[in-house]
């Protein structure tokens, strides 16, 4: 059976969850050592599609400021990270710029575009 | 000599909350004074997520959540000088400050609000033995060189600490592509927040190595290696115990001291714990008119709290200078007692509190399964149970006005039980 462990980061406790295999149950896992019931939902997308905030920078052209902070609108997989940081760091962006403009559309198919995170 | 009713030191979180804020309250003139070339104090260089869960209910990198402070200071026509460094502040509230157009200016304020935040401790407030090479950053001065200037620190990298700008770093430069070897903590339990330790460095496998620190330094122009050592309960190094590890590039992650220079020149009173300012519900300091808020009055981990703190300076600031602040009395004084570090604020005036007043303080070790208990004497007015609680995360308690009504002027202590 599988089994991994996942520490909860929802709230400052940080349980040390235990989350196995289980196809009894209705979700397909058995989740053990969480303190409250919001340790399950995260527990189980830990196990099946972690996902992550990617924040960043961007190199930024004729400014006082050299790099242009970024991050991605949406979660993407955890697994994509490094691969995402590749296709982040050949981008150049140029001033002016505002905030939560589109620097790169959905980075590798994940859905998630890459936006500015100030102004410059 | 050029004359304001609010002058606030500092542009960060901090500054821009306590001015916005004093403004909307009918403060007339209000002028914002910050040495760096742009508003938004270190958040300017937080690349990273997770600010402002608490106040906007979104997750905002910490540009995100400065750049909304400073659209709304500049809507309200706020004024504000950059590039401008205060060299002192005198009790009659003389703000004498210097900049490259104006060279040394003078301003009188009626109403002072100090928000200067903090600064990190170095390798000198360490005593680290070994030689002085470069290759040795602050995690912070580490971090502005990669998101501001775009200057990679180094490849190989140790990190000592593990606050949270240490471990927010292990990740950016394992995004970066440089390879973090471990980060060594000489406590028993991580420095800062879970989601820290899970996010930055379990999800990069960077190994973080509890009850140890750096003995010793290698490297004569550059850094080459430093050796890590297991330390005991009292944090020493245990003979046989050591190991070394190649890196060019070393990070410090060793804490922040609040930036009281132009605090202790005016006089106001400091707490020896905190190293800011003793301040009443008001955030008012000992000296009358000049408050603070923010890193320069205890060392915050969530900027929201921040935000919500100098609010209160701003509003205070506001009424003083509008002649609706009142008379100092005879304030009630919090006691931290077992357990208990500190306490922010260190004085209330049971008149001044409104509906109720919010405590803030950290624990001086971790606890399990225990309570926060207030007490008025020897009578108890608050008790709250508390699951986990550690010195890393702030806690705060929330005390009803009645409850001190009943205080009869005898100090609050919370103890842990
Ligand atoms: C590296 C780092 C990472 C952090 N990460 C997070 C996080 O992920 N989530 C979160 O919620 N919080 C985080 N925090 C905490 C939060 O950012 C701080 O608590 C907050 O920035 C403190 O605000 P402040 O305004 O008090 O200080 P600062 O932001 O430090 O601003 C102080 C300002 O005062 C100015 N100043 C100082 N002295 C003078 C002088 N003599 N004359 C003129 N100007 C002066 C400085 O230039 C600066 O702009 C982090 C803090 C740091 C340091
Ligand atoms: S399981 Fe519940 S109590 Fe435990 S860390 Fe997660 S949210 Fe907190």
């Amino acid at each position: 059976m599988e089994k991994s462990i996942v520490i909860c980061t929802i709230c400052p406790i940080g349980c040390s969850m235990e989350v196995i295999e289980d196809r009894s149950s209705d979700s397909g896992y058995l989740v053990k050592g969480n303190s409250c019931n919001r340790g399950i939902d995260y527990a189980i997308a830990e196990v099946t599609n972690p996902t992550r905030i990617l924040t960043s920078t961007v190199r930024l052209n004729n400014a006082g400021l050299r790099r242009l902070p970024v991050r991605t609108d949406k979660p993407v997989p955890k697994n994509l990270m490094l691969a995402c940081m590749k296709v982040i760091n050949s981008v150049e962006v140029d001033t002016p710029i505002e905030i939560g403009t589109v620097i790169i559309e959905n980075i590798l198919s994940t859905g998630a575009n890459v936006i500015a995170s100030r102004t410059v | 000599m050029y004359e304001c009713d609010i002058a606030v030191i500092g542009g960060g979180p901090a500054g821009l909350a306590a001015a916005i804020e004093a403004k909307k309250h009918g403060a007339g003139k209000v002028l914002l004074i910050d040495r760096d070339i742009e508003l938004g104090g270190i958040l300017q260089q937080c690349v990273h997520n997770g600010f402002g869960l608490h106040i906007f209910r979104e997750e905002l990198t910490g540009t995100e959540y400065a750049e909304r402070f400073i659209k709304e200071l500049k809507d309200l026509g706020i004024e504000y000088k950059l590039d401008t460094m205060v060299l002192s502040i005198t009790q009659e509230k003389v703000i004498s400050m210097v900049n490259k157009t104006e060279g040394i200016v003078n301003i009188r304020a009626r109403a002072v609000i100090l928000a200067m935040g903090c600064r990190e401790r170095t390798r000198g407030a360490l005593n680290i033995p070994g030689t002085r090479p470069s290759g040795i950053f602050t995690a912070g001065t580490a971090q502005r060189f990669i998101n501001k200037e775009g200057y990679m620190v180094g490849r190989n990298v140790v990190i000592l600490g593990s606050g949270d700008i240490g471990m927010i770093m292990a990740r950016r430069l394992t995004l970066e592509g440089a390879r973090v070897r471990v980060v060594a903590e000489a406590l028993p339990y991580p420095g800062g927040l879970v989601r820290n330790v899970v996010q930055c460095l379990n999800d990069f496998d960077i190994p973080l190595l509890l009850n140890h620190t750096i003995v010793d330094i290698k490297g004569k122009d550059r850094i080459e290696g430093v050796i890590i050592a297991e330390v005991d309960e009292n944090r020493k190094p245990i003979d046989g115990r050591a190991r070394y590890y190649e890196c060019d590039t070393l990070l410090l992650s060793v804490g922040l001291i609040p930036e009281n220079e132009l605090s202790k020149g005016i006089g106001v009173k400091l707490d020896p714990v905190t190293g800011g300012p003793v301040v009443n519900e008001s955030m008012e300091t000992t000296v009358k008119g000049i408050f603070a808020c923010g890193n320069v009055v205890h060392v915050h981990d969530i900027v929201d709290y921040v935000t919500e703190e100098s609010r209160k300076a701003g509003r205070s600031a506001a009424l003083f200078v509008n002649e609706k602040g009142g008379e100092w009395g005879t304030p009630i004084s919090t006691r931290p007692g077992n357990g208990i570090r500190y306490i922010v604020p260190h004085l209330i005036r049971e008149d001044k509190v409104g509906h109720s007043v919010d405590l803030f303080m950290r624990v001086d070790k971790i606890f399990t399964d225990k309570k926060l208990v207030v007490k008025s004497g020897d009578t108890v007015i608050r008790v709250i149970k508390k699951a986990y609680m550690r010195p890393g995360e702030m806690e705060r308690i929330s005390i009803a006005a009645d409850s001190l009504k009943a205080a009869d002027n005898l100090p609050l202590t919370v103890d842990v039980e």
